[in-house]
């Protein structure tokens, strides 16, 4: 388990600043939602945390490493080897079927293909996805879906996972079903979570909410 | 109305009566006997309920007590009738921010405390939902869905504090 961490971090797109001094602190396993107003600047902080983007200014940590001065390369090996994702659409490839899917972050980092779907099928019953293994990505629910890319995001046993709006496009009771494998699984692997919502419903399943307002994180303080 | 309500399902005791209100209503905090026995006397005297059988024994939990029409037409009226939609807790946020503003206090600052024990109370209830019977849920639920209303009021307000300031600072 390894702790995530943003110091002060700077980014603008052109001359439109998205991040103004963004500062925020993950623990090690720790669940944590980032909430705010569209435009705020939430995904931008996400995507810099997991080293999609590359902050103008200040610094990213993950574990013992600082990743924003690392070149694309090593962070696309970082991405791929120790960080899972989840989008609001599932972001399936639509070729390969349910089962590939779940394996592919196996598969990209050299897992043979045997192996990988090996390690991919358990995922199935776990989340209440038994017999889907081979449809493919329009013959699945937006909700059997959402399960698929949470398998894959998690197959690997990332150190972190990054779910942005994971809920967003489905309806409450089946968001609120994701939700529920999400944490169980994360929690069961001592995965650290990122969320992005703007669903106070999904943020309440974290340990922790923080806001992003006008481009800087606000912790909320319980009096 | 929720003993009475008991009632309409089947005549039952007390006893009953209080163990079934435990179960499902008293979210944590047990109905005393003394109320439930007080409660009871005041459906009889008004002829919402009558004491049936009495069975052999000591004891006011030996009398099994049935609803009568009066009282099933109550439960029925009451049951049909929405509750007023009165949104309390908006009132004293609306004022605290609308005061806060006109003392020039960081009304932002407040409602940002308020969004924290909102949002604290969601974490309580969700865990709560995910471990509980499905009774606990559907609790959950009206609580979560009544706190999330409250934070859609909440964001929106956030949004215009600085045209609500420039409006009661006049």
């Amino acid at each position: 388990m390894k702790a995530i961490e943003a110091r002060d971090v700077h980014l603008s797109f052109g001359e439109t600043p998205a991040l103004r001094g963004a500062s925020i602190s993950v623990a090690p396993g720790e669940i944590v939602a980032i909430m705010g107003p569209s435009g705020s600047g939430k995904t931008t902080l996400l995507h810099c945390l997991a080293g999609i983007l590359v902050p103008d200014a200040g610094e990213i940590h993950f574990g013992d490493h600082r990743i924003d001065t690392l070149s694309e390369n090593q962070r696309s090996v970082l991405r791929r080897d120790e960080f899972g994702f989840v989008f609001q659409f599932g972001q399936l490839v639509p070729e390969l079927t349910a089962e590939e899917n779940v394996a592919l972050p196996l598969l990209l980092g050299g897992v043979k293909r045997t192996a990988a779907l090996g390690k991919a099928r358990p995922w199935f019953e776990r989340l209440g996805l038994a017999g889907l293994e081979r449809r493919r990505s329009g013959e699945l629910s937006g909700g059997q879906a959402q399960r698929v890319a949470l398998a894959r995001g998690l197959v690997a046993r990332p150190g972190a996972l990054f779910a942005d709006e994971p809920t967003g496009a489905l309806d409450s009771l089946t968001g609120e079903q994701v939700m529920d494998l999400l944490v169980a699984s994360a929690r069961e692997q001592g995965t650290t979570v990122v969320l992005v919502t703007h669903e106070a419903r999904v943020a309440a399943y974290a340990d922790r909410q923080v806001i992003v307002r006008d481009g800087k994180v606000n912790a909320l303080v319980h009096s | 109305m929720t003993l009475l309500g008991l009632l309409d399902r089947e005549p039952s005791h007390g006893y009953d009566l209080k163990r079934h209100y435990d179960t499902f209503f008293s979210r944590g905090k047990p109905l005393p006997f003394g109320q439930v026995y007080s409660t009871l006397g005041r459906l009889a005297r008004d002829g919402k309920i009558v004491v049936g059988e009495v069975e052999p024994g000591e004891g006011p939990e030996r009398k099994r007590y049935v609803i009568t029409e009066r009282g099933a037409t109550e439960v029925e009226s009451w049951l049909t009738e929405p509750v007023e939609a009165e949104p309390n807790l908006q009132t004293v946020l609306f004022t605290k921010v609308v005061l806060a503003l006109m003392l020039g206090r960081p009304a932002e600052e407040y409602l940002d405390r308020q969004r924290a024990a909102h949002l604290r109370r969601m974490t309580e209830l969700t865990e709560l939902r995910r471990n509980g019977e499905l009774v606990d849920v559907l609790l959950a639920d009206h609580g979560l869905f009544h706190l999330e209303a409250d934070l859609h009021w909440i964001d929106t307000t956030v949004a215009r504090l600085d045209a609500l300031r420039k409006v009661v600072r006049k």
